[in-house]
C-alpha cells in the first residue's frame, strides 16, 4: 500500500555494454520519468552495469496472476515433444 | 604522539592545482556527510556517487601537485597532513552541509563552476592536467544536471520548499564571489575571472526558471584561496585527518 505523499515506483530496464536486450534489474521510487532516468543511473549502473536505461510506471505493467499459476503453467510440463530435441540433425550444423 | 604537519610549497602551478583539488576535496567531504541522512535512499546514492566523483577529482590533482612540488609527499599527505592554512579551498566549499535545498544548490552553483573550468582544462598544456579534466567534465555536466533540476523542483515547488530555496540563495550568494576572484596565479588553465560569465548565465537561466531572483551584487570576498578561511574548515579537518595522523602513512 503505498501512502498519498510517496513518490510513484517505477521499473528499471538496464542494458550492458554486450547485451542486446534490457534487462529488469529493480525498482525504485521518483517524482517522474527524468527523475527515475537519473536515479537509476544513480542506483543502478554505479559499477558500469549499463549504457541504456529503460524505467517504466511500476503502475503500467500488467502481471500475470500468481492463482492463475497452475492453470497457466503446469499443463506444459508433460509436453516434451515441443522442445526440438527429437530431430536428428546433420554433423555440420553442430553447434545449433 | 603526534604526527608532523607538511607545508607545500610556494610554486604557482602547485598553487593552482591546490585551489582546485582542494575545492573538491572540502566539497566532497560535505557531500558525504549526507551518506545515511539522504531523504530518499535513491538520493543518498546519488549524493554519496557525486561525493566519490569529487573525491577521485581531488586524488588526481593532489597526486599531480604533490609531484609538481616535488618534495616527495603523496596524495595522502597532501590531503590529511596539511594545517588549515595551507587548504586553498574557496570559503563556500566548507559551509555545513545545511538542509537539502541549501546542499543542492551550492552543487549546482560548484558543478556549473567546474563544468566551465573542466572544458577549459581539457586544452590545458599540462598533459596530466588535460587527462583529469577530460575525464572530470563528464562528470561535472550530470552533476550539475542533477543539482540543477532540484534546484527547479525546489525553487518551483511548495511555499516550504521555495523559501527553503531562497533562504539557501541568501546565504550562499556572498560565497560565490570567491570562485571568481583573481590570485595571481597563472600557467595551468584559465584565469578564474575567466568563467564568470559562462557560470552566471548557466546560473541565471536555471534560477530563472525555478522562480527564484538574483540578490544584488555583494561586495564581499572571502579568502579561502589565501588560506585563510570561516571556523568550519577548522572542525572539518580533525575528522578529515584523523586516521593518517594516527596511524602515518596507513592505506587501505
Amino acid at each position: 500500500m503505498t501512502t498519498s505523499n510517496e513518490w510513484p515506483l517505477w521499473e528499471v530496464f538496464v542494458r550492458n555494454k554486450a547485451g542486446l536486450d534490457h534487462k529488469h534489474c529493480g525498482s525504485l521510487h521518483a517524482a517522474d520519468a527524468k527523475m527515475a532516468i537519473q536515479l537509476a543511473r544513480d542506483v543502478y549502473t554505479r559499477r558500469q552495469e549499463g549504457i541504456s536505461i529503460w524505467v517504466v510506471p511500476s503502475s503500467q505493467i500488467v502481471a500475470s496472476d500468481p492463482g492463475d499459476k497452475g492453470a497457466y503453467f503446469d499443463p506444459m510440463e508433460d509436453k516434451v515433444y515441443r522442445h526440438p530435441t527429437f530431430y536428428e540433425l546433420p554433423d555440420a550444423l553442430n553447434h545449433m | 604522539m603526534t604526527t608532523a604537519s607538511i607545508k607545500v610549497g610556494n610554486d604557482p602551478q602547485v598553487q593552482y592545482l591546490l585551489r582546485l583539488g582542494d575545492s573538491c576535496l572540502i566539497l566532497s567531504q560535505r557531500i558525504a556527510e549526507w551518506c545515511g541522512h539522504g531523504p530518499i535512499l535513491e538520493e543518498d546514492l546519488a549524493l554519496s556517487n557525486m561525493a566519490l566523483d569529487l573525491l577521485g577529482q581531488a586524488r588526481a590533482l593532489l597526486t599531480h601537485a604533490a609531484r609538481l612540488d616535488g618534495q616527495g609527499h603523496d596524495e595522502d599527505q597532501l590531503a590529511f597532513l596539511r594545517e588549515e592554512r595551507q587548504y586553498l579551498n574557496p570559503v563556500l566549499m566548507e559551509l555545513p552541509r545545511g538542509d537539502f535545498a541549501f546542499t543542492q544548490l551550492r552543487n549546482f552553483a560548484v558543478a556549473t563552476w567546474l563544468l566551465a573550468l573542466w572544458s577549459r582544462l581539457e586544452k590545458s598544456g599540462d598533459a596530466e592536467l588535460a587527462a583529469i579534466a577530460g575525464k572530470a567534465v563528464k562528470e561535472a555536466r550530470y552533476h550539475q544536471q542533477h543539482a540543477a533540476d532540484w534546484v527547479v523542483r525546489l525553487g518551483d515547488g511548495t511555499d516550504e520548499s521555495n523559501a527553503r530555496m531562497k533562504a539557501a540563495l541568501r546565504t550562499l550568494w556572498p560565497y560565490f564571489n570567491e570562485l571568481f576572484a583573481a590570485d595571481g596565479v597563472a600557467g595551468l588553465g584559465p584565469a578564474w575571472a575567466e568563467l564568470k560569465p559562462d557560470w552566471t548565465a548557466q546560473f541565471g537561466e536555471v534560477l530563472a526558471e525555478a522562480g527564484l531572483a538574483l540578490p544584488k551584487e555583494s561586495a564581499y570576498v572571502s579568502a579561502g584561496h589565501k588560506g585563510v578561511h570561516s571556523e568550519h574548515l577548522g572542525h572539518m579537518l580533525p575528522t578529515m585527518q584523523y586516521l593518517q595522523r594516527a596511524y602515518p602513512g596507513g592505506v587501505w
